[in-house]
């Protein structure tokens, strides 16, 4: 991490919508010793109103709130702005997080959930949010590969690796959203198109595929990860 | 006759001979004759009176109002006779004044009212003493059958022509009326019927009015059956007016889906009727019907037979429509039950986790303060961290064990990829398994299993937590996937002490421990549910000893036939 990078970190704000005090408290804590700004809610309709007025750079938003639908609040906010949301949400109710997802949310993290996981996850949106703007440059490096974007060439080691078109598009479309899960259907519109989106067997083929040419161990991928229930991640490495 | 067996659909027609009339028997007989040639397809059957009395009872079809009237008509007679007598003294005196063509028509007058009153028989007899009583005492030479002139022949043919005819007439239009009346009472019953069933909210309410309405239309007594669960009929309370009826043959109706006893082709010997209640969805029981002794043979003419298969059918509608209320009654509170079980689990769920999420936040947080401090105590603090996950992890399994049992989990079958749901376990599993050799057979090339990927994710994360709980570290622990036949076959299998021998099943059941009391930390929850889950999948999990040691836990899943991948287009 560069020192520039840090420092837009540091100061930004952080709104946590979450009717419970305690979590709310040990979460603004965890945000607060690292140097965020934190400012809270502890119903949507509040939460809408101080995101309106305060411009977060990034909300965190537990989907078991009483008053309303998480997904209808990332709705409501995605209709006039980009800021990164991140979702609270119990292990078991992976449909509530695909929901989410889907409806816009960029990340989401598990109860219980610890410190560094949830400062991991804040970083890694407000860095993409802040790259969002800029040009991603045309090579790509994770691991050993190396993807050439503009000339649609990947290699890994010094071997050049032969991915049909189907692949190199998945890829592509992993590696523009670095470290942000992508929900099955989201993927699925992406690169196959708005008619496959409810033929995942697709997307676990050319997953299948894509982590046998990519990955040292394709059994226990390191930058392709899946999210049970939910979709893939690409971690950048 | 023809017209109306045509009309029922008849195949059959049986007559009764008797013998004891001959002109009639010989009428009959000429009837049956003239019968069979208009209608080659009817089988006619004649039935002499010497026959069993159930069979004879049937063919008296066509007038069944005179029967059992016999007192009644000898009567009609009678009244012809003195209404004879009547115009006879009547006319007498007035010949003088009047012709003899107006005499005749006052005895024509007598012959239509008698028609009217008593019918045919009567009327054919008055029309009869009318030609007898105008020649014997009008025509001259008077008090003597002969007659002088021969005009009067013509009188008389005519007179007991238009006599007989009008008396016919008559007697049919009244016999009409009469049938009508009776067609229109008995619509009547039958729609009010209809309407009262239509508004019975219990079985007993059927029965009750099922009961009125058997007794005011047909006279007779009824009883319904119900069967009960096993689709036994049962004999429903005993009340005033039940027929005496044989179990045992309306079990026979209830279970063929035919009719019995009475006028049917089973038992006929039988006074009572079986009908089965025939409702679109199946049978719902049996309506007996015993006619009153005094008119035996109400509900075997064929109107009157249909009217109670109509009947029978409404009340089979008016039951099957109170079984589906009450089951719809049963699904309500099914659903309620279901999702009252649901919110409680919900929040259960939420009421347990938000607590201890805060709790694992800030013993987090507290440890980390403390280890930057260089406290001693940040260990504790580290410890209440550690703690409080397992506690949050027991409580998922004790949810999920719940949530399992209430046996309608719902899976969230999509096509999977094995080799990615291993993938994900492991990563799941990291750090409890970096420091173990760990052998993976997964082959790329497996198909696609349609399953629930996060709860087969589990049963791989509770097999190889138990593959690291319970072998000493350092052991190898491996999985091995393989296709067979029709299932794919999965094993978690390690090195180390295996399973003591004959508890390969007992460590499915809840609570057991691989270990009694052992300080290795768990609930004996993990394989149970892995059973329950792989059960909803319809796959097999079962422990084996492995050779030479170390044990090896094994599920199967059911492959169905691959989905269809279109072939990339080349470029």
């Amino acid at each position: 991490m560069n020192p520039g990078e840090g420092r837009i970190e540091t100061h930004s704000a952080v709104l946590i919508v979450e009717d419970e005090k305690e979590i709310r408290r040990f979460v603004r804590h965890a945000l607060e010793a690292e140097g965020f700004r934190v400012c809270e809610a502890d119903t949507l309709q509040r939460g809408l109103i101080e995101a309106g007025t305060r411009k977060p750079d990034l909300v965190i938003l537990d989907l078991g709130l009483p008053d309303g639908d998480g997904a209808d609040f990332i709705r409501e906010v995605r209709a006039w702005s980009t800021m990164p949301i991140v979702v609270l949400s119990a292990r078991v109710e992976e449909h509530d997080k695909v929901e989410a997802l889907d409806a816009g949310a960029d990340d989401y993290l598990s109860k219980p959930f610890g410190v560094a996981e949830l400062l991991a996850r804040v970083r890694a949106s407000l860095r993409r949010s802040v790259r969002a703007g800029e040009e991603q440059g045309p090579l790509v490096r994770f691991g050993d590969v190396v993807v050439d974007l503009a000339n649609r060439q990947v290699s890994k080691g010094d071997q050049g690796v032969h991915l049909t078109q189907i692949e190199f598009r998945l890829l592509a479309v992993l590696l523009s959203h670095p470290g942000k899960v992508l929900t099955h259907r989201q993927l699925l519109r992406d690169v196959w198109g708005p008619a496959y989106v409810e033929r995942s067997h697709y997307l676990r083929i050319y997953m299948g595929h894509l982590r046998q040419k990519l990955e040292d161990d394709p059994a226990r991928p390191k930058q392709l990860i899946t999210e049970t229930g939910i979709g893939y991640r690409f971690v950048p490495a | 006759m023809l017209d109306y067996a045509r009309r029922n659909n008849l195949a059959q027609i049986v007559m009764g001979r008797s013998t004891r009339a001959r002109l009639r028997w010989w009428g009959r007989q000429s009837f049956s004759r003239r019968l069979s040639a208009q209608a080659p397809d009817i089988d006619l059957i004649a039935v002499a009176r010497e026959e069993d009395r159930a069979r004879r009872e049937t063919s008296v079809e066509v007038e069944p109002r005179e029967h059992g009237k016999r007192a009644a008509r000898l009567f009609g007679y009678l009244y012809a006779a003195l209404t004879c007598t009547a115009i006879t003294l009547f006319a007498t005196p007035l010949r003088h004044y009047f012709d003899l063509a107006n005499i005749v028509m006052l005895f024509l007058l007598g012959v239509v009212f008698i028609a009217y009153r008593f019918g045919r028989g009567p009327s054919a007899l008055a029309a009869v003493l009318s030609v007898a009583s105008f020649d014997f005492f009008f025509v001259s030479p008077r008090f003597t059958f002969a007659v002088s002139d021969v005009q009067y022949l013509v009188t008389f043919a005519v007179m007991l022509i238009v006599g007989l005819v009008t008396g016919h007439l008559t007697a049919g239009l009244r016999y009409q009326a009469r049938v009508a009346g009776y067609r229109e009472e008995r619509a009547r019953n039958l729609s009010e019927m209809a309407k009262s069933l239509s508004s019975a909210l219990v079985e007993t309410q059927v029965v009750e009015i099922s009961d009125k309405f058997v007794e005011s239309s047909f006279r007779a007594k009824a009883a319904i059956l119900l069967p009960d669960l096993s689709d036994r009929l049962e004999m429903p309370p005993a009340h005033g007016a039940m027929p005496a009826y044989d179990l045992a043959v309306a079990q026979w109706c209830y279970d063929k889906n035919e009719p019995a006893g009475a006028g049917t082709d089973t038992l006929p010997a039988n006074p009572q009727l079986y009908l089965p209640l025939k409702a679109p969805m199946r049978v719902r029981g049996v309506l007996v019907v015993e006619p009153s002794n005094a008119r035996p043979l109400m509900i075997m003419i064929p109107e009157q037979r249909r009217l109670l298969d109509t009947f029978a059918a409404l009340v089979a509608i008016a039951l099957e429509r109170i079984h589906f209320v009450s089951v719809a009654q049963d699904t309500l509170i099914k659903m309620e039950s279901e999702r009252l079980r649901n919110t409680l689990l919900a929040a259960l769920s939420h009421d347990l986790r938000t607590p201890l999420t805060a709790l694992v936040g800030l013993a987090e947080t507290l440890s980390l303060e403390l280890a930057a401090a260089q406290s001693d105590h940040a260990d504790k603090a580290r410890v209440i961290r550690e703690q409080a996950l397992r506690t949050s992890k027991l409580v998922s399994n004790l949810l999920e064990m719940a949530r399992l049992q209430s046996g309608e989990v719902k899976l969230r079958k999509d096509w999977q990829s094995i080799e990615e749901i291993v993938g994900s376990a492991l990563q799941a599993l990291d750090p409890a398994l970096t420091e173990r050799p760990l052998k993976l057979d997964v082959p790329a090339n497996l198909p696609l299993v349609r399953c629930d990927a996060l709860l087969i994710e589990r049963v791989l994360v509770n097999l190889l937590e138990n593959a690291t709980k319970y072998t000493p570290p350092g052991t190898t622990i491996g999985v091995t996937a393989t296709r067979a036949d029709e299932v794919l076959r999965v094993e978690v299998w390690d090195e180390g002490p295996g399973l003591s021998p004959g508890r390969e099943r007992v460590i499915f059941e809840k609570f057991a421990r691989g270990q009694k009391e052992s300080i290795i930390p768990g609930t004996g929850l993990g394989l149970a549910i892995c059973e329950a889950i792989i059960a909803a999948h319809e796959g097999k999990i079962w422990a084996e000893h492995r050779t030479p040691h170390g044990a090896r836990f094994i599920f199967t899943l059911p492959l169905d036939e691959q989905p269809v991948v279109e072939p990339e287009a080349r470029p």
